[in-house]
């Protein structure tokens, strides 16, 4: 009779366990479920304050339910109670407009510089492209339309008049369509600049190539056009948002190379934590990148065709490149004294 | 049904208080309805936002086309990179897919997730799932999707796809790049206890310390699942089951009387059991 005696007292605790805490599991979870609707502000202080006292006491109760009850609904309950509640209080949470400054002020500028080697080595292979379009199309015309595909040349090929290349650089003005031509261009340009970040992931053996052919179709433009003595105008008619995009393409290719050297070379760390650390790096870079091909399409768009002076071109141009590079490289300098 | 059983999804999650929360990763299968849902929510907005957009440009007239056709473009290019990016960073860490089955992205690390891993994890969609579409789309548009073009079209999609198949911890390649993984978020109310039921027909059923020794805690989480489930054949025949084992032999009508009181005897037992320092994990246990 004892063994009934004791059996009931279990069961007497146990359901005066779950009686006094009940209340406070009721309460945590419709607070949970309010900040997870809406932003905390709608609380007010002293649901607040309440949130991680709750929170403590929702995790303790789980511990004793784990050690001492068998009723698998309620130990279940209290996980998912306490897990939304984990989340919830330890996520990092930071106001909008603080990430956003964050962001420009720090995060952005560290991301690019941390890949200072890849983006060497990135504008290094634009380069060297550029080079070997030049060299390929001066060698043989042949060349040209398997480096540029007819659809983006414009009609613009080596047998070309100097009059017909010359318009393609200062006419155009009349479109009405350049804010929508800026528009198309910027998203464009961003889904090819995502690609050659996601391509990395491949051992960056894709970034790569399409980095090299980037620069191999600049130098196949270029030869046409120097053939004709008209390489100085080209220079400007590019420059103008060239000198943004072709950063903003060149970084987005180092972020690529650096995902795939770190999964094939992870150094000291194991090799997941080591793609997830490139990853992050990366991905901070690739959101500044989009930035850059926002204020690349709408410099192409709009000023080139409206800007037809060769100076001014030149000017924004490497006005520009500079901007982008005391950003990035000097900014810090600045804020550190 | 034996790789399912090979696939353990409970990790540890030690929280700066000590206790291990023990998450469960979402199965494949969670994953993509949650992902095919997000994919019919983008296109019927993308659909939408089209349609509105024609008609906009019949009321409109030509000159208004311009900046309707820059507000079409910008918000189909938004819809494909930042719904995803715009969700998960919210609040609830998840798109409105996921939402639905009850799944969110969680920092592999434990710590708050971070918008540079929402971000690295999400742009690799790209590869994954829009680059091979698109190759093939442009390829069949422009009629010259050959067999080999198609075949390793879909070879890339099937790897890209099957990928979290085959790692432990159900990686997308986008997840293995941001450190983060998905786990299982489910809201769970709380239910009534089912020891404190109140049943004039239980209160006859008494049963021998014998009989409450014939089970153990696996036995009765299971007997607890079907007693909440309330379905009456598995009431019978687990209550059949039950009456041979332990030789006592219920009246069919009374299955879910006998179960509830057999429950609370069997769980008051073995929680007494518990505190004696004795956790009884199955029937084999002594």
């Amino acid at each position: 009779m004892t063994m009934q005696a004791g059996t009931n007292a279990v069961r007497q605790s146990l359901a005066s366990f779950r009686q006094e805490r009940e209340a406070d599991w009721k309460a945590f979870e419709a607070l949970l479920a309010r900040v997870e609707k809406r932003a905390p502000r709608a609380l007010s202080e002293e649901e607040l304050l309440s949130l991680p006292l709750l929170y403590r006491s929702a995790l303790s109760s789980l511990s004793v339910a784990r050690a001492t009850s068998l009723d698998n609904a309620l130990v279940s309950y209290l996980e998912s109670l306490c897990l939304r509640g984990y989340f919830y209080l330890y996520g990092a949470r930071r106001g909008l407009r603080q990430r956003i400054a964050d962001f420009f002020l720090h995060d952005w500028p560290h991301a690019i510089r941390d890949l200072w080697r890849e983006t060497l080595v990135s504008v290094g292979l634009t380069a060297i492209g550029a080079g070997a379009g030049y060299w390929l199309v001066a060698s043989d015309k042949g060349w040209y339309d398997a480096i540029i595909a007819p659809g983006l040349a414009g009609g613009r090929n080596p047998d070309s008049s100097a009059e017909m290349l010359r318009s393609v650089l200062y006419d155009g003005a009349s479109s009405e369509f350049l804010s929508s031509f800026a528009a198309y261009l910027f998203t464009h340009n961003t889904q090819v600049a995502i690609l050659a970040f996601a391509l990395g992931f491949a051992f960056a053996v894709p970034s790569v190539l399409l980095i090299l052919m980037n620069g191999c179709m600049l130098g196949a433009i270029f030869q046409i056009y120097a053939a004709k003595g008209l390489g100085f105008e080209l220079g400007g008619w590019l420059s103008i948002h060239g000198t943004t995009e072709i950063f903003a393409i060149a970084l987005a290719g180092a972020a690529g190379i650096r995902i795939g050297t770190r999964i094939a070379f992870p150094g000291e760390l194991p090799r997941m934590a080591a793609a997830a650390q490139a990853g992050r790096v990366a991905a901070t870079a690739m959101v500044g990148v989009v930035v850059m091909l926002l204020f690349a399409g709408l410099l192409e768009g709009i000023g080139r065709q409206t800007i037809t002076s060769d100076g001014v071109r030149y000017a924004i141009g490497g006005g520009m490149l500079a901007l982008w590079s005391a950003y990035f490289y000097l900014f810090r300098l600045v804020r550190h004294g | 049904m034996a790789r399912r059983a090979a696939f353990v999804a409970a990790r540890p999650l030690i929280t700066p208080e000590g206790v291990d929360l023990r998450v469960r990763l979402a199965d494949a299968g969670t994953r993509a309805s949650a992902f095919l849902l997000d994919v019919v929510i983008i296109s019927t907005a993308a659909v939408v936002i089209t349609i509105v957009a024609l008609f906009g440009l019949r009321g409109l007239g030509e000159h208004e086309l311009q900046p309707l056709f820059i507000v079409w473009i910008i918000l189909i290019f938004l819809l494909r990179n930042a719904y995803f990016i715009a969700f998960e960073a919210g609040r609830r860490a998840a798109t409105p897919g996921k939402l639905i089955v009850g799944i969110r992205v969680a920092s592999r690390s434990g710590a708050g997730l971070t918008i540079d891993q929402v971000i690295a994890r999400n742009l690799m969609r790209e590869i994954e799932i829009f680059l091979p579409l698109s190759i093939l789309a442009g390829r069949g548009g422009a009629g010259v999707a050959d067999t080999l073009t198609t075949i390793f079209g879909l070879v890339w999609a099937l790897l890209f796809a099957l990928f979290p198949i085959f790692n432990r911890d159900r990686l997308r390649i986008g997840d293995l790049l941001a450190g983060t993984w998905v786990v299982e978020v489910p809201k769970l109310a709380l239910v009534e206890d089912l020891s404190l039921r109140q049943d004039p027909v239980a209160d006859g059923f008494h049963f021998s310390p014998a009989q409450l020794d014939a089970y153990g805690i696996a036995e009765l989480h299971k007997l607890e699942e079907v007693l909440r489930r309330d379905d009456y054949f598995a009431l019978r025949a687990v209550a059949e089951t039950i009456g041979r084992k332990i030789g006592a032999a219920p009246q069919a009508p009374d299955s879910r009387a006998f179960l509830t009181a057999y429950y609370g005897e069997l769980r008051a037992h073995l929680e007494r059991k518990l505190l004696l320092g004795n956790r009884k994990a199955d029937k084999h246990a002594r």
